[in-house]
């Protein structure tokens, strides 16, 4: 430990830490433009300067690590100057229209152009030219607005391993995109929007779907219907000031009614119903692997079989391991199969002509954006899902609304799609979509109940990048015995640089498994790249939490009991992977050229 | 992780293509392996060809914005074709005092393109070029491998004519730029 002076507060620092480290500690804010926590400092905004006693000229705080007896000071008037310097030249080439911006609400530097009473330009500068990218059908690029601190570069190329956006050019002319400056479908990216969650400005942000959303709901002729994905719940709170980590599954249905929506379902539903059918996908694919033949299934047996719910991921594996589509799981995400049957069982209970019907799906998520509009996403006859909102689009529709969220009752979702297990609501966390379909198949197998501790399997849970269980399966029922005293290993990944990482390991032979959970996004989709802005794994854990929460709070934790689920079997669907199933909720997937 | 390339060597010289694969695996344990890479290519190509910046990041499992974000970094690399003809003017002391500016300043007016670049029907590239060994006769500017000597500025449109119509033929050409008994 080493003792360090900050702004005349003495406090003991681990060895190691940096300046920043030691300010947040000590409660003191130093603003920061291009700092990412656990990434290595870039130190290239220089707004994070701070005077360090004995040194002759100001030091980055990200970059610099505290010694022993260190005496800082991050608010000296040469810092102040420096830092304001910093902000005048930056805001002197910056394209700014903050009233026009969607980060006037959370834009960093805004804020702390704001917080340096900063009034009036400093110096005149030619402004960056504004470039529009609008290639994508996830994210919108404005290179006027992009301050170039590379925090996008290291989240695209480090954390997610894609590599889409790099510096191009230099000096003035420098812009951070995709090679030469093109357009971001130019190159290989998977519409994850984790630059978008991670930039301080208006500079990448979701394609909006408001307006249209608006318009059909001002639409007489139309029937509006509305799904939320389970992570929406634990996060939507914090654009009305709510703490990290407040659920607020009830006010957002009242806030969704209060909007206009004519039903408010929940994707909570179709992940259910995505347990039933990968769970028996899995199986199938493991009757085959292990007896040679599973009767009536047709399915691809490639083991293993990896979760499908993750847009992100799919393009990511057509993109750049092709080879491994057969392991990918046929069932379409959760908000497909919602949209799917939107337009075809719900149409068909309400009486209501599915081409006047327009689904609307809130997600975390950018990619679902993509993923809503893939030519295949049809089975229903109609484009499936219509309009996908992320979390905080929603957040500004209710605000524009002149809604008083925190004041709205709770309300529940609508039948016949709106129920939903505990095992559904986890769906939101990295390990959740494992865990659901442990607790289902295990008992499926068994007819014993998952016999961990609250149901949980704490192994796969949590931000450790890869996470691996293992069950020994004993005295299954007679349809199952091929499966005695079979070892059933699992394994999970977040993030697709971890996701790489576990793909080389399982191609090489190193790792062995059955199933294999993959999400996108750091965290999973509570950390997804439509949520507000910015999330910290402090608050990941808090919405992580929260998620779990819910799921104990349910009576209901299966999706196998879900009586809604056994309702549309019966009604609706016949069996798992059935007919209809197959039609309306399984998907093939193509392998996409690079470059 | 492997990243595959569907799109590369199309129309791009499979020989050259060949030799690069050649240096990158015989450099494989050079480590920054990518300016190399881009060197050699733009030795053999010429210039770096799109095909073969996307080869290169596939070979070298390098993202492709990457890639381009050193290509555009450093002016050194080119991403336009060479012209047909490349001059090169001399700007060596002996050129440069008996007027190597000024017949570079007619050129690039003639030509309407600046130093490193190539006029837009890709029959010129303008480069400066190291002495060529002819300076009792400066100021020299090299069209390819002939050698012109005592080049003055107000016979650059002349010098130029002989490679115009040599290539493309006296009818693509506009009239006013055709002069009398051309060439050396
Ligand atoms: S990015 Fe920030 S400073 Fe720039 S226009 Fe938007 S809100 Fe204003
Ligand atoms: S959306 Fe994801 S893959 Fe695309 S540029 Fe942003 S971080 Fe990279
Ligand atoms: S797009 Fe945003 S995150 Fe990327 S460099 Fe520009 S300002 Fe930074």
């Amino acid at each position: 430990m080493y003792n360090v002076t900050i702004n005349g507060k003495s406090i003991q620092v681990a060895e190691g830490a940096t300046i920043l480290d030691a300010a947040r500690q000590a409660g003191i804010s130093i603003p920061t433009l291009c700092f990412l926590e656990h990434r290595a400092p870039l130190g290239a905004c220089r707004v994070c300067v701070v005077e360090v006693e004995g040194a002759r000229t100001l030091q980055a705080a990200c970059a610099t690590p505290v010694t022993d007896n260190m005496v800082v000071n991050t608010n000296s008037r040469r810092a102040r100057q420096s830092r304001r310097t910093v902000i005048d030249l930056l805001l002197s080439e910056h394209e700014g229209n903050c009233q026009y911006c969607d980060r006037s609400v959370d834009c960093e530097l805004k804020e702390i152009a704001h917080d340096l009473t900063i009034e009036a330009p400093e110096f005149e500068g030619e402004r960056i030219p504004t470039v529009l990218d609008t290639s994508t059908a996830a994210l919108v690029r404005d290179s006027g607005k992009c301050i170039k601190c590379r925090r996008c570069v290291t989240v695209c190329n480090e954390v997610q391993q894609i590599g889409a956006l790099f510096p191009q050019y230099r000096g003035y002319d420098t812009v951070v995109g995709p090679a030469f400056a093109m357009d971001l479908d130019s190159v290989a990216c998977v519409q994850c929007g984790q630059c978008a969650a991670v930039c301080p400005v208006g500079a990448i942000s979701e394609v909006g779907h408001i307006e249209g959303v608006w318009r059909a709901l001002d639409d007489p002729e139309k029937h509006v219907v509305v799904q939320t994905a389970p992570a929406v719940r634990a996060a939507l709170g914090e654009c009305f000031g709510y703490e990290p980590g407040t659920l607020v599954t009830g006010k957002m249905v009242s806030a969704l009614r209060e909007i206009g929506f004519h039903a408010v379902f929940d994707t909570n539903f179709t992940a259910d119903l995505t347990i039933i059918e990968e769970g028996t996908e899995l199986l199938m694919r493991l009757k085959t692997a292990l007896t040679g033949k599973a009767e009536g299934y047709h399915g691809p047996s490639a083991l293993p079989q990896f979760t499908s719910c993750s847009p992100g991921w799919i393009q990511f594996a057509e993109y750049f391991y092709p080879e491994m589509l057969p392991n990918l799981s046929t069932c379409k995400s959760p908000q497909q199969m919602f949209g799917a049957l939107a337009k075809t069982y719900y149409a068909e209970q309400a009486g209501v002509d599915p081409e006047k019907m327009v689904v609307v799906s809130v997600m975390p998520c950018t990619a679902k954006k993509f993923e809503a509009g893939r030519d295949e996403m049809n089975a229903s006859g109609y484009r499936d899902v219509d309009y996908v909102l992320t979390t905080r689009e929603l957040g500004r529709m209710i605000a524009s609304a002149g809604i008083d969220f925190r004041s709205l009752p709770d309300d529940e979702m609508d039948a016949p799609m709106g129920l939903s297990s505990g095992a559904a609501d986890i769906f939101a966390n990295s390990g959740g979509v494992m865990e659901a379909a442990l607790r289902t198949a295990w008992e499926l197998v068994t007819g014993r109940e998952l016999p961990t501790e609250n149901l949980h399997v704490e192994p796969v849970a949590g931000l450790v990048g890869i996470k691996e269980a293992s069950l020994v399966v004993t005295d299954p029922l007679p349809d199952w015995s091929f499966l005695d005293g079979v070892e059933l290993k699992v394994a999970v990944a977040h993030g697709l640089g971890n996701t790489a990482h576990l793909i080389k390991e399982i191609k090489s032979g190193r790792r062995e498994y059955h199933f294999v959970e993959i999400m996108t996004c750091p965290g999973g989709c509570i950390g997804g790249g439509g949520q507000p802005r910015m999330t910290t794994d402090e608050i990941r854990q808090k919405r992580i939490a929260a998620i779990y929460r819910e799921d104990e709070g349910k009576d209901l934790r299966k999706s196998h009991l879900n009586p809604q689920i056994t309702e549309i079997y019966e009604r609706y669907l016949k069996a798992p992977l059935g007919e209809r199933s197959h039609h309306l909720l399984h998907t093939k997937y193509a392998a996409r050229p690079v470059t | 992780m492997v990243r595959q390339n569907t799109q590369c060597a199309e129309e791009v010289d499979q020989v050259k293509l060949s030799e690069l694969d050649r240096f990158i695996d015989d450099s494989r344990d050079v480590k920054g392996l990518l300016i190399p890479a881009l060197q050699r290519a733009q030795e053999l190509f010429g210039y770096l060809p799109d095909a073969v910046i996307r080869h290169i990041s596939g070979r070298l499992d390098i993202p492709f914005s990457e890639v381009a974000g050193v290509v555009t970094f450093y002016s050194f690399f080119s991403t336009v074709p060479r012209g047909e003809h490349v001059i090169r003017v001399c700007l060596g002391t002996a050129c440069y005092v008996r007027g190597g500016q000024e017949v570079l300043t007619a050129l690039r007016h003639e030509l309407g393109i600046e130093v490193g670049q190539t006029t837009e029907d890709r029959r010129f590239s303008l480069e400066i070029g190291r002495c060529f060994g002819a300076c009792g006769l400066a100021p020299v500017v090299m069209v390819d491998d002939d050698v012109h000597q005592r080049v003055k500025p107000a016979r650059i449109r002349e010098l130029l004519a002989s490679y115009r119509e040599e290539a493309h033929g006296a009818q693509e050409l506009e009239a006013d730029l055709v002069p009398e008994g051309a060439a050396e």
